[in-house]
């Protein structure tokens, strides 16, 4: 009788230990994010986003305990590719969050995907992946890139500009964001200019824009480019001239090199530091005190992604039943620092775009500014090229 | 296409000119005189980019942060002759190939690991701000006439140091023969080390002054290594003469090419194919024009004298 008792109660406390464990097995992350070469201030954001989320969260989504794995893809297609496969294909992986540019997040969703992973999107938004090549474990919580370009376009058109001059460097991310521009700019192009990706100097083109006298200037100059192209506008004297509208050439991963030049400069984002929400107040905040710069969409959208898994793990239970995480993951059930968030069919955001103006800070530091909502409840549309329902 | 657009076209050609006249001039002196090929010129610009943000941020004047900036590129200069270099001098050029490379990786690293991965810039110095007017409007920024009149300062110095001095002279004759004054008694590791040092702070000068208008960020050094063994090629190795006449070719071609390619094609094309063949074609022209000088001359515009 004794001995029967113990031996049942030693069962149920096995039973009971197994029973721990499992719940205690890990959520297994990883975060794949360019962290060498001149684009690492990006990377660099999009992977301390992420971690201060699961930090505030007691190094745990959804109530499970996080591992994270962070992966650099050096920018390179073929290298993250190989990192990307060995990584998930080293044992079970719930969630891959990355990269942040395009050409990566082509090579390695397949490997990801295949292996029945969740892939997340903090920054990259392809056209392929928003229509036909859409998928069921693929998600964006940043925005499809043309939204951006075109928010610049729309403000320009609702400007009555009506001669513009438009430049970018000679690649095809180039060329799809001067068409963004395009697609709702109706005036005049007085001249599309295509600099090479490793441009220095850009004083003939600038010398042009001056002669040319364009009511506007749309710029997509990423990274060092654009603060190459930034201090010398304003040493060309064209501040105050010309309005300059841009799209990734004036934001916070820039501006502590750009300065004062880029003061009064105007970019186009789904948000900025300065949002009038609790949560960004929180967030922005915490990011300086952690990783002393100002934040910008990179982290920000990295943040939002952790608080998505956090949601949809905690509402799924967990994460063996793949249909219930997505159906949890699609109602986007967390307080996006953007405020207003939810998900299209084809797993990109439907959200508000705004213009953003560069200003100083009253402590010195440098940030973009909400200045005017230029869209409401923005749709891509390369969903209704999407099979997805 | 009005004069004014065409006189700043050219203004900007020459200051690009001179800014790789600045780092060519110390590749072409430790190529041609050392007989080395030093792939670390380019992370040596970077270098005097980052020490300009450091010092001029420290002691908040330009000038003084450019001569300090300068000081310590010199001093790093020679640590990386005693520690690196000095044992690289007898290997053949494979070897020199691939610890420079190395040193790039290394320093590109280390830069990123001490200032950060973010671009960073220097503001531009106070009494240099501001815009001089050319005419109809057309401006001129002041601190870009500061920098052609700086590069042709440094070039003016190079030519008498070169021409005049007993030093140059031993580097002319180490151009074109280094054996032969070795054995003539010149101590040639003195000179080398002289050189390289000379070499580094010149790239280091380059970086410095290229800081306030250009982004520095971790390998900034790299795209201007590569146009710096196009000048030195188009104007022969070892040769400062030759470098500078080349740096002034390239820069002008360069700009040119960018400004008027699209507009000279425009005449015999449409619009769209013009832009794509003007965007493509102007980022080949120096190349092309490196292929042509190579095919015509092979030893260079100008080569040192008695090299063959």
């Amino acid at each position: 009788m004794t001995l029967k008792f113990t031996l049942s109660l030693g069962a149920g406390v096995l039973a009971l230990g197994l029973a721990t464990a499992q719940a205690q097995e890990p959520l297994k992350i990883g975060v794949v994010s360019v962290l060498t070469g001149p684009a690492a201030s990006l990377g660099q954001q999009v992977r301390d986003g992420f971690q201060l989320a699961v930090d505030q969260n007691g190094g745990k989504l959804g109530g499970v305990p996080v591992q994270i794995t962070v992966i650099d893809d050096e920018l390179k297609p073929d290298v993250a590719v190989g990192k990307v496969r060995s990584f998930v294909e080293g044992g079970k992986v719930d969630f891959v969050v990355g990269p942040v540019f395009s050409n990566i997040l082509g090579a390695i969703a397949k490997p990801v995907l295949d292996s029945g992973a969740i892939l997340i999107s903090p920054n990259a938004g392809p056209s392929t992946m928003a229509g036909k090549a859409c998928h069921q474990n693929f998600f964006v919580t940043s925005y499809q890139n043309d939204q951006v370009h075109e928010v610049l376009g729309k403000y320009a058109q609702d400007q009555n500009y009506k001669k513009a001059y438009i430049i970018a460097p000679n690649y095809q991310a180039g060329k799809d964001s001067l068409a963004g521009f395009k697609r709702y700019f109706k005036g005049e192009v007085l001249d599309e200019v295509y600099v090479p990706l490793n441009a220095l100097d850009f004083s003939a083109e600038l010398a042009k824009i001056a002669s040319a006298k364009p009511d506007v200037v749309f710029a997509f100059l990423p990274g060092g480019l654009g603060v190459n192209f930034v201090k010398q506008w304003s040493q060309a004297g064209l501040t105050g001239k010309v309005p300059f509208l841009s799209a990734f050439t004036v934001d916070e991963s820039t501006l502590p090199a750009q300065q004062d030049a880029a003061v009064g400069m105007f970019g186009g984002m789904t948000w900025a530091p300065n949002m009038d929400n609790p949560q960004t107040k929180k967030f922005v905040s915490a990011y300086e005190a952690a990783y002393k710069i100002v934040p910008g969409s990179y982290a920000q959208q990295a943040y939002d992604a952790a608080l998505l898994i956090d949601s949809a793990v905690k509402a799924a239970g967990g994460t063996a039943d793949k249909d219930k995480l997505r159906a949890a993951i699609k109602k986007a059930d967390f307080t996006s620092l953007r405020g207003k968030f939810k998900f299209n069919t084809n797993g990109y955001p439907i959200q508000d775009f705004y213009l953003v103006k560069v200003a100083k800070r009253a402590d010195g530091k440098f940030q973009t500014e909400i200045a005017q909502k230029v869209f409401t409840d923005y749709a891509d549309p390369h969903a209704k090229d999407c099979a997805l329902k | 296409m009005t004069t004014g657009l065409l006189i700043v076209q050219i203004l900007n050609g020459l200051q690009f000119g001179i800014l790789l006249f600045l780092v060519a001039a110390g590749l072409t002196l430790v190529f041609g005189v050392m007989d080395f090929i030093n792939l670390a010129h380019g992370v040596q610009y970077m270098l005097g980019a980052y020490l300009a943000v450091t010092f001029v941020g420290l002691t908040g004047s330009f000038v003084l942060g450019l001569v300090l900036a300068l000081a310590a590129a010199l001093v790093f200069g020679l640590a990386l002759e005693f520690l690196v270099f000095r044992h690289l001098y007898e290997r053949d050029h494979l070897d020199q190939v691939l610890a420079t490379f190395g040193l790039i990786l290394l320093l590109n690293q280390g830069v990123k690991m001490i200032w950060g991965a973010a671009p960073l810039s220097v503001p531009l110095p106070a009494f240099l701000t501001g815009n001089v007017a050319l005419m109809d409007g057309i401006l001129y920024p002041t601190y870009r006439f500061a920098l052609i009149g700086s590069g042709l300062a440094v070039g003016a110095l190079l030519w008498f140091i070169v021409e005049k001095t007993r030093t140059g002279m031993l580097l002319r004759a180490g151009a074109s023969n280094a054996p032969m004054v070795s054995a003539l008694g010149v101590d040639i590791r003195k000179l080398f080390m002289i050189v390289f040092a000379f070499g580094t702070m010149l790239a280091g000068f380059a970086g410095a002054m290229a800081a306030p208008i250009l982004s520095v960020e971790p390998g900034m050094g790299d795209t201007v290594l590569i146009l710096a063994f196009v000048v030195i090629v188009i104007g022969g190795i070892g040769s400062i003469r030759g470098a500078f006449v080349a740096a002034l070719i390239v820069g002008l071609v360069d700009t040119l090419g960018r400004s008027f390619m699209n507009d000279l094609l425009r005449l015999f094309m449409s619009a769209p194919s013009a832009r794509a063949t003007g965007a493509a074609l102007s980022s080949m022209l120096i190349y092309l024009l490196m292929a042509v000088v190579l095919f015509v001359r092979p030893e260079g515009l100008l080569p040192a004298r008695g090299r063959t």
